[in-house]
């Protein structure tokens, strides 16, 4: 570790923060209908959009209409990819001739964008056409971004407002997500990347001849376009297998900055954009602070561990130095760092390192931030995890104040409790007994590629990812078997749609209730106190759940190295 | 409700049988954390049976060590549960024994009731609402009902405790009368208005006993909530044996299960129905009947109090606190006349005139002035006083009153009366004026005393953030003073039944609890509208159908311990969950290297207690866990002490002493059973 390793990190983490302040109150704006400077830009573009969908845009949704239109569309996306894949080779742009997608892996890959998970059990560049990249790949990342988003903005309508039903209109929030979001930033990312040297063409793969005289196929295609809504979606599926290690999506140090600014930047902001939401900007600040630290402490553990080597090369070939294997020695240690950090906390799961190539600790923060689910984390998503967990330990400290707990003047009672429980709940379900049937089963745990602890960690990690929606693999398993590619595609459907369900049915409860005035004898959820009430809570009740398993994993496995 | 050592000890040994009974798994299931002890420990009885049972690969000669080790964790779990069941046997008997000095009140009486024409005599069980009895002197009224004709004087005792008996009467705010109770003088006619079976003493008795105890609403979130955690421990542990096996290791299934019982949150679990019952039972200690625990509850939410100046803030009655003179009279005239004109009156208003003469120097004797006549105070005149034997009228009442009476006797006004008059009113007092024939003397200033004490309970209400608001019928310039003396939020002068019911609707509509107190019907409704209702005992009977508590004592002020309770309870609830989940940090690093140590050796790094062997850890987290809920049950039933102060700082303290202490305690708790266990060999 280098004094200007450790300062570099938090510099770029700073930045971020910076950046998301004012996009949190655009974001804000945006969604809460007050007038922004894009207004006269886009307002024509939406009304066109609104008719020719036939939206009423005046129209609000209780929780369950705007739940129904979301799972709804959400549906018929999924069912739209998968027949992309499933039909690729009868379709256009397919230059490489790259044959149908079989049936379970279609699955899998459908199940992935449309949870925001990007999990890849084929290679970009091998099984898909630019088509299927496009109107498949590219295409979820923004739905299913946008889908999250609003997701979170209706739970903070629904804490805002009182004493009504109304969320506002999914169809609208969506195609806002679009327009005055997710399209623009995407367009200046895209724009951003290509400058600094990531292809985009809708060419076939370059054919070239090599110094030593023989053939070699190279690989492109739109690339920059894909990328960038890869990092600001918090999607992380890449057009090429080798994700953000290879040189065409991530060329060098200052895209790397860029692309992890592009991870962080939504997540943050939307953690102003709550603040703004509850009248609270502290919230926003107490939140951001302890969470950035966090996400900073993991990087840092990851840049000890990684700068520290690996003992086993030290002891027996008395090899010293920084562990190499599986990193691009075009980012350096630090950035590569605070990537595996931001790629899991942000629960975006691109990687511009091997993650199975981490040392045991540096690999066991990843797979921790995957478990917690809310430093920062997805688009939406994330800020929804956050808020349940402010519920959970609200109800359990808010007890100690010596009344019925309340969060920003609404009371948390049995129909929020039980929600929010099942939200928890959920979580360490759908990654421990996928991970038990799946290290039961002699053919699921013929797919590790190591052996002992590491493969229990692969597997681990896999369930943990598709879990999360983050993405990002242990990039030892092999995943494209029938039972993984299920086993991982339900676990994502489940990981994402059972707690946005749960959430909004308690936005649809709290935003019945009338908000209590603030006193003396009131809780204050926004103040450092009260974070630090928080952090220990999501710590004990988020990593005890795991704590048996990472003992198998990744501390056994560190344990025994050293 | 003094309690006598043998009584607490009758009580111990008859909660210690009760906890046996309770371990019927049909009433455990209702509690799911200590139900999956209850799983837990049947598990490893079979296993104690058959150390085989689960093909766990037992050494053939290790089946004895086994079993032995399987037979002390059944044990342990055993003692866990039984130690659960009695804390919540221990909350209920308090209940039953008081339930039973109760129903001794409640013996087969015999009702004189009105059939037709004629009165005839049958059991007191038999008597139906809105039948009419007679009850005449040394008889216990049969049922509760509302007096319709005569007044008496009834003992309450046997309901309230206190034994100076109280007048009720027909008609007004005093006609409810309560079975059971006993009449000491005259006759009345009470007309029934419960049925048998759910008369006051009924409701109380099942109260009191626990019978129509259901969950309030918090308690049922935070059930959920320690369902939900167990649900997710019992995952964690159900998934670690297939993936131990995968990765050769042996994991023995008692030790799963001591695992699985350490981390789930059995101390809380344990002691959350005594938590509710003894919250209950301190109001009832307190001489307050709550209808159900959703009150009490509800009473520490409370964001406004409303409270009537009359009995509440003030002492009830005036004092005379100055004489004022008009021009041409002295304070010495002004106090004579004023302590002649009062010396027979019995009011608490005049017997402070006539002190506060004596404090001037003026004292008359009663025996010098019997054949005096005097004039009591009418609605009509609104005016008391004296007449001397030399002729001389002497009079005080109200300004206008004996304004007019001196005009139609052709007297003059003082050009400063209505100056002195005002100011007395502006400063929150209430002017008497004293007339002597038809020469206004000048005003006696009647003062509205604050009770001591109660500026600083509603400080200390303020730094719990609740709003106190005065109604009184005073002017605004009254009531006025009154607030700004007692120190309350907010006064509504004036005030008509209405407005308290326009008052609540008001706060409540902005999101507040709002909690009051009354006796009158006419406070009924509002009773009824508030979140929490307090009627007093000496009220009518609507009052106290309307309200969701009674209190016995009859004293208003009691709204402010009400919410202390109601807090408290509910600081318990939270302080025993959080110390229960923080607990789990050291259990878990006192098992998971005991459980993994002889697979992955390296682990035990982990071992920061440095315990002696695996069984040792684990039979120590797991008698720690055990052992640590009748530690607390004194906390539990006791209550988590609640000193007034706001929510933020009450927070940090709670958070220091039960979460932190949760986390620490363990440590410290668990490696001192480990070297007991090493000591005794047991190891």
């Amino acid at each position: 570790m280098t004094a200007t390793g450790v300062i570099a990190i938090a510099v770029v983490v700073f930045v971020i923060l910076l950046c998301a302040w004012p996009l949190g109150r655009y974001i804000f704006r945006t969604f809460a209908g007050e007038r922004t400077w894009v207004d006269p830009a886009v307002r024509p573009i939406e009304h066109v959009l609104f008719r020719l969908i036939g939206v009423n845009p005046d129209v609000d949704m209780d929780w369950k209409a705007y739940l129904r239109a979301m799972m709804a569309a959400n549906l018929i996306m999924a069912l739209f990819a998968y027949g992309v894949f499933r039909l690729q080779n009868f379709l256009p742009l397919n230059p490489a001739h790259i044959p149908a997608m079989p049936p379970y892996l279609a699955f899998n890959t459908a199940a992935s964008f449309i949870t925001n998970t990007n999990w890849q059990n084929y290679a970009g560049e091998q099984s898909l056409s630019y088509l299927g990249q496009m109107i498949g790949i590219t295409f979820l990342q923004f739905t299913s971004a946008a889908t999250g988003l609003v997701a979170a903005m209706a739970f903070l309508r629904g804490m805002s407002r009182q004493k009504t039903n109304s969320l506002g209109n999914f169809w609208v929030d969506l195609v806002k997500a679009h327009t005055r979001l997710l399209m623009p930033l995407a367009l200046i990312f895209a724009i951003l990347l290509m400058a600094l040297g990531v292809p985009e063409t809708l060419s076939g793969p370059a054919v070239v001849h090599t110094l030593a005289g023989s053939m070699q196929t190279i690989a492109r295609g739109p690339v920059a376009t894909l990328e960038a809504i890869k990092q600001l979606g918090t999607n992380g599926g890449g057009f090429f297998n080798a994700n953000s290690a290879h040189p065409f999506e991530d060329p060098n140090v200052w895209t790397c900055i860029l692309e992890i600014m592009a991870m962080g930047l939504i997540p943050m902001a939307l953690v102003f954009t709550a603040g703004h939401f509850l009248h609270s900007r502290r919230i926003a600040i107490v939140l951001c602070t302890l969470l950035s630290a966090i996400l900073l402490i993991g990087a840092y553990v990851v840049y000890a561990y990684e700068a520290g080597g690996n003992p086993i090369l030290t002891h027996a070939l008395g090899i010293h130095g920084p562990n190499m294997e599986g990193k691009e020695v075009r980012f350096g240690l630090p950035l590569t760092s605070l990537f595996v950090a931001s790629t899991t906390a942000f629960t975006t799961g691109a990687v511009n390192a091997m993650h199975d190539s981490l040392m045991p600790v540096s690999g066991m923060v990843p797979l921790l931030f995957m478990m917690f689910n809310l430093i920062f984390g997805g688009k939406g998503v994330g800020l929804l995890n956050i808020l349940m967990f402010l519920i959970i330990s609200v109800f359990i400290s808010g007890l100690m104040v010596g009344r019925t707990p309340e969060i920003f003047g609404k009371k948390i009672e049995a129909r929020e409790v039980k929600l929010a429980t099942a939200a928890m709940l959920v979580h360490p379900f759908v990654i421990l007994v996928p991970t038990a049937i799946a290290m039961a089963l002699p053919s699921a745990r013929a797919s590790m590629t190591n052996p002992g602890l590491h493969g229990f960690s692969e597997v681990l990690y896999a369930f943990t990812s598709a879990a999360a929606n983050n993405g990002s693999a242990f990039a030892g398993l092999n995943g494209n078997t029938p039972f993984y590619n299920i086993a991982l595609g339900l676990v994502m459907l489940f990981g994402r749609y059972v707690s946005i369900i749960a959430m909004l049915a308690i936005a649809g409860a709290l935003a019945a209730k009338a908000r209590i005035p603030e006193t003396s004898g009131t809780l204050k959820v926004d103040t450092f106190a009260f974070g630090y009430v928080f952090v220990a809570v999501f710590i004990i009740v988020g990593a005890l759940t795991f704590f048996p398993y990472l003992a198998l994993g990744p501390i056994g496995e560190q344990l025994q190295l050293t | 409700m003094a309690r006598s050592g043998m009584f607490e000890r009758a009580l111990l040994l008859r909660a210690c049988a009760d906890s046996f009974a309770k371990m019927d798994p049909r009433v455990l299931v209702r509690n799911p954390v200590m139900f999956v002890v209850e799983i837990g420990m049947v598990v490893t009885l079979a296993l104690t049976v058959d150390p085989r049972l689960f093909g766990s690969s037992v050494h053939p000669g290790g089946v004895g060590n086994a079993r032995l080790y399987d037979l002390v964790v059944t044990l342990i779990l055993l003692i866990t549960i039984l130690f659960g069941n009695f804390a919540e046997a221990l909350a209920e008997g308090r209940g039953k024994a008081q339930a039973e000095a109760l129903r001794r009140t409640k013996t087969e009486l015999m009702a004189v009731v009105q059939r037709g024409d004629e009165y005839q005599e049958i059991p007191a069980s038999a008597l139906r609402k809105g039948d009419v009895v007679k009850v005449v002197a040394g008889e216990l009224i049969p049922a509760d009902g509302d007096v319709i004709e005569g007044v008496g004087s009834v003992d309450e005792s046997a309901i309230t405790g206190e034994s100076a008996p109280v007048i009720r009467g027909a008609g007004g705010d005093f006609s409810s009368v309560t079975g059971g109770t006993k009449l000491l003088s005259d006759e009345l006619i009470i007309r029934v208005s419960a049925n048998p079976g759910e008369t006051f003493l009924d409701r109380m008795i099942s109260l009191v006993e626990g019978a129509s105890r259901q969950k309030t609403p918090n308690e049922i979130a935070l059930s959920v909530l320690l369902a939900g955690l167990t649900l997710i421990f019992l995952i964690v542990i159900d998934c670690l044996p297939p993936i131990a096996r995968a990765l050769g290791a042996h994991m023995d299934v008692a030790t799963l299960v001591a695992l699985l019982v350490c981390l789930i949150p059995t101390t809380i679990g344990a002691l959350l129905s005594a938590i509710g019952i003894a919250g209950m039972d301190r109001v009832i200690r307190f001489n307050v009947i709550a209808k159900s625990g959703k009150a009490v509850e509800a009473a520490g939410d409370v964001n406004t109090l409303i409270l009537d100046k009359t009995g509440t803030i003030t002492i009830g009655n005036r004092m005379a606190a100055a004489f004022l003179p008009v021009q041409g009279q002295t304070n010495h005239t002004l106090a004579e006349s004023a302590a002649l004109c009062s010396l027979f009156d019995e009011t608490p208003e005049g017997r402070s005139v006539v002190e506060l003469a004596q404090s001037v120097g003026v004292t008359f004797r009663r025996e010098e002035y019997s054949n005096t006549r005097n004039v009591e105070f009418s609605a009509d005149t609104r005016m008391s006083g004296l007449d001397l034997t030399n002729g001389t009228r002497l009079r005080k009442g109200a300004a206008d009153a004996v304004k007019r009476y001196v005009i139609e006797q052709g007297g003059d006004i003082p050009r400063d009366l209505d100056e002195i008059v005002e100011r007395v009113a502006k400063e929150g007092g209430t002017p008497l004026v004293v007339v002597q024939n038809t020469e206004i003397q000048g005003v006696i200033y009647l003062k509205d005393i604050v009770k001591p004490g109660i500026r600083e309970r509603f400080k200390e209400l303020r730094e719990m953030g609740i709003r106190t608001v005065m109604c009184t019928g005073d002017n605004p310039l009254t009531a006025a003073t009154i607030a700004r003396e007692a120190g309350v939020d907010e006064f509504v002068a004036e005030a008509k039944p209405e407005d308290k019911m326009r008052l609540i609707r008001r706060e409540q509509e902005q999101g507040r609890l709002v909690a009051m107190s009354g006796d009158g019907t006419n406070d009924a409704p509002a009773l009824a509208q508030a979140d929490v209702g307090l009627a007093m005992q000496s009220g009518t009977q609507a009052a106290k159908e309307a309200a969701n508590m009674v209190d016995l004592d009859s004293d208003p002020t009691k709204l402010i311990e009400i919410v202390s309770i109601g807090k408290q309870l509910l600081i318990t609830r939270g302080a025993i969950t959080t110390f229960s989940i923080a607990n789990d940090v050291a259990k878990y690093f006192a098992i998971i290297p005991a459980m993994f140590t002889s697979f992955i050796p390296a682990l035990g790094v982990l071992n920061v207690m440095h315990l002696s062997s695996p069984k040792s850890a684990i039979l120590s987290a797991l008698i720690f866990n055990a052992i640590i809920i009748p530690l607390l049950i004194p906390l539990a039933m006791r209550g988590v002490k609640y000193r007034p102060t706001s929510a933020m700082s009450l927070l940090m303290r709670n958070l220091v002493l039960y979460g932190l202490g949760g986390v620490l305690a363990p440590f410290v708790g668990i490696k001192i059973i480990d070297m007991i266990l090493s000591v005794c060999g047991m190891a």
